[in-house]
């Protein structure tokens, strides 16, 4: 089937080609920081993690959404998602991917990333997350194949297949939730020391994925003779608007407790992204920005008459992704190291340098995407016409 | 089990605490090759639970600064110039900033704004080695919290974890620091460096403590001021720290986390 | 054949590629190692173990080595002679072996070897 994605019309290949000029560029940053060491990106010893770890966060809950999809079909035989669970599956392989690279750009001695599977240490959640991301994405993975060889076929797909599909279910929710624990046990980072994690990232998770999914059916209807289908459109957009306003809710229960209780550790880091802290306030904007953004979608999503007519929906999904984007993928990890273990303030910003090879990862995954959701309209489009 | 009888063990520590010499250096000392004959294993398990007394009343800046100075100048701890870069293995910083919880507004003059002495808590329960995910940081049985810098993938989870910020990263190449603020880098050829992408940290001298020697910072501030910082086993009652626990008051670090750090301050 | 001509314009360019290392080469002998001994380690006679062990297993013993002392906190060696040696590449290895680009770098160069170790073991200063 792969055979699909290498015939295609100039639009595609202008597109593949852009893809791989970007990978091309961020590969070469990278390279400079393979020599230079990673003092080219904004870290540094009070904020030690940063726009990469921001992005790896973000794309898990991507890739986990693929469950918005697979549930409702799967096990309470909602017939319409049958049309596009295919693209849920391949949006998490593309965003899983993303994720693995994320965190090689971050790590700082590359070559040795095996020991994590040579001396495996079962306290760390660093090893449990990698295993159930890499999972994940093999589970996706071979679900999607198969399931859309059996249609090309035009047969049922084999039996082992439901038995994985079954066991992707949980498991999309136990990477998010995993991803979640690598913050939610540091006692010393009370941003992020809260039972709420997990919950917040799984409904910011159900909002994003599913957020992008609507964009890439409207894309793919827009370029490919497949249309995703209104119904199911219709209905993600459903989704995206409950889950949003857990997430909104979520986040507002926690600033009843950083602000009721009015204890510094809980308020100090709110009050750094939100208003600035010791004269530091890079990221105030930004998060006001979120948080418009938030109230534009929540809007948009809620009135049922808004939500309805697709361009209007559009418009909430890419508000939904830029507000959840600029909390989770950037205002959560540098939340959590500001103010530092001494209550000083060090800000960070990622570099140019930086930038470059995340949009390196950002094409590799679009370019994976691209390939994937390639084979998959181009079947659809046989099947169709036999 | 061991070669040499207890005498000629602490005339050997003894003296080599006085040189502040490490390595094959403190053993030229003695006839060369009369340790080697004799010598099997200094027992490792000499201590349970290493741990040390900082004894503020004592303290000041002085003794701070030599104590910085060995350490750093003994495990090539290089000075990169910048706080975005900075490896630092013990250091100062003020009262306020030490024990943020403690701070108030009405500090006595003598606190305020008074520096304290800071290094690796090697607490009792670590979050820093719950969270690494190759062991390249752990626990010895000794108490002392290492680091095994062959291991180390620079993921840097275990700066995230520690709540006291005492790790430090690799972020370029140790040894391309400025020359200019590191002069004679790297000034002790017998430890190695480190390479870029790895975390260091205080590792309460492993290498000396293993030789019955006390750390370097710990010599460097009694060479000025005995009992200024007290290290031994905290498991033993009759260890010198635990004596000093016994007379004085001491604090330390965020202790409502759990850690459990062993780090003690009198004030 | 089909597509004869680009068939046979790649194998000529694959095959000119993949034998760039040798034709290049052709006619210079590469000169083989020459390690040299310090008078110290002339003076020593014999290694931690025997020089044949040294030659085929330095490497592990190192590995090996630098486990036990760093993770098992054992940093003594006993060798099969029954002489104890501290384990440190720095301070014993370099300490006999001294003239490293007269020596280690010999038969690493010729092999095209470059272990890591050096990236934080400090190299011996040598009178060039």
């Amino acid at each position: 089937m792969l055979d699909k994605a290498i015939k295609g019309s100039p639009q595609y290949w202008s597109w593949v080609i852009f893809l791989l000029a970007l990978m091309g560029v961020g590969f070469g940053c990278y390279l400079y920081q393979w020599f230079e060491g990673l003092r080219i990106t904004g870290m540094s010893r009070d904020v030690s993690w940063g726009f990469y770890i921001g992005q790896l966060t973000y794309f898990v809950g991507v890739a986990a959404s693929g469950v918005m999809v697979v549930l409702p079909y799967y096990l309470h035989d909602y017939k319409a998602f049958g049309r596009i669970t295919i693209l849920g599956e391949f949006l998490a392989v593309a965003s899983i991917v993303m994720c693995g690279l994320f965190v090689m750009v971050d790590l700082g001695n590359l070559p040795r990333m095996l020991n994590i599977m040579i001396y495996p240490n079962p306290t760390s959640i660093l090893f449990w997350d990698m295993i159930v991301l890499n999972v994940y994405m093999l589970l996706n993975l071979v679900i999607g194949w198969n399931v859309l060889s059996a249609e090309r076929k035009g047969v049922g797909y084999q039996k082992w297949v439901k038995v994985l599909i079954y066991i992707s279910i949980p498991w999309a929710f136990s990477i998010h939730t995993v991803t979640a624990f690598l913050y939610a046990g540091l006692p010393g980072r009370h941003y992020w020391l809260t039972a709420i994690m997990a919950a917040r990232f799984l409904s910011s998770a159900f909002c994003s994925g599913p957020a992008l999914l609507i964009l890439l059916a409207l894309i793919v209807r827009r370029f490919t003779s497949f249309d995703p289908g209104k119904e199911q459109i219709r209905t993600l957009g459903g989704i995206v608007a409950y889950a949003m306003i857990i997430n909104v809710f979520f986040f507002l229960l926690e600033m009843f407790t950083a602000f009721y209780s009015q204890i510094p550790g809980h308020m100090h880091s709110i009050v750094y992204l939100f208003r600035g802290l010791d004269g530091y306030d890079r990221l105030v904007p930004w998060m006001w920005t979120a948080a418009f953004f938030a109230l534009v979608a929540l809007v948009l999503l809620i009135v049922p008459a808004t939500r309805r007519r697709q361009d209007i929906l559009a418009v909430a999904c890419a508000s939904v992704i830029i507000s959840t984007w600029i909390d989770k993928g950037f205002g959560l990890v540098i939340g959590g190291f500001v103010p530092n273990p001494f209550e000083r303030v060090f800000e960070y910003w990622p570099t140019v340098p930086e930038i470059f090879i995340s949009v390196g990862v950002w094409a590799t995954g679009f370019f994976i995407l691209t390939v994937l959701y390639k084979i998959v309209v181009s079947i659809k489009e046989e099947v169709a016409v036999s | 089990m061991m070669g040499m009888d207890r005498r000629k063990f602490l005339k050997i520590a003894g003296l080599s605490a006085m040189m502040g010499l490490g390595g094959k250096a403190a053993f030229e000392l003695l006839a060369p090759g009369e340790l080697e004959a004799s010598l099997k294993e200094l027992p490792l398990t000499e201590g349970k639970k290493w741990g040390m007394v900082v004894d503020m009343t004592k303290m000041n800046e002085a003794i701070m600064d030599r104590c910085i100075e060995a350490c750093h100048t003994l495990h090539n701890v290089p000075n990169l110039g910048n706080p975005k870069e900075e490896i630092k293995w013990i250091w100062k910083e003020t009262y306020e900033h030490t024990f943020p919880g403690q701070h108030h507004e009405y500090v006595s003059e003598e606190y305020h704004g008074r520096n304290f002495l800071l290094l690796c808590n090697h607490c009792t329960n670590p979050p820093c080695c719950r969270v690494c995910p190759t062991k390249a940081t752990w626990k010895r049985d000794d108490g002392v919290v290492m680091m095994d810098q062959h291991r180390c993938i620079g993921c840097r989870f275990c700066m995230a974890a520690c709540p006291y910020g005492v790790r430090s990263f690799n972020w370029g190449d140790p040894r391309k620091a400025p020359a200019a603020l590191n002069p004679g880098f790297p000034t002790n050829m017998d430890y190695p460096t480190r390479s870029k992408g790895v975390v260091e940290k205080c590792n309460f001298c492993a290498e000396r403590i293993a030789k019955g020697q006390l750390p370097a910072c710990v010599e460097a501030a009694n060479s000025v001021k005995p009992h200024t910082l007290v290290f031994g086993d905290l498991d033993d009652p009759t260890s010198e720290p635990r004596k000093s626990l016994r007379e004085h008051y001491t604090i330390r670090r965020k202790p409502e986390l759990g850690s459990g750090p062993n780090v003690y301050y009198i004030i | 054949m089909y597509d004869g001509g680009k068939i046979i314009v790649g194998l000529i360019i694959g095959l000119g590629l993949l034998l760039f290392p040798f034709y290049y080469n052709a006619g210079k002998a590469a000169k083989a190692p020459d390690p040299q001994l310090t008078p110290k380690a002339k003076e020593a006679k014999v290694c931690v173990e025997e020089t044949e062990y040294m030659r085929r297993s330095h490497m592990s013993l190192l590995d090996t080595w630098r486990h036990e002392v760093v993770r098992d906190g054992k940093r003594y060696y006993t060798a099969s002679n029954g002489k104890v040696y501290y384990k440190s590449l720095q301070v014993t290895c370099m300490d006999c072996h001294s003239n490293k680009s007269k020596f280690c770098d010999q038969c690493h160069n010729y092999l095209d070897v470059d272990p890591y170790c050096w990236d934080c073991h400090i190299e011996p200063k040598e009178n060039k």
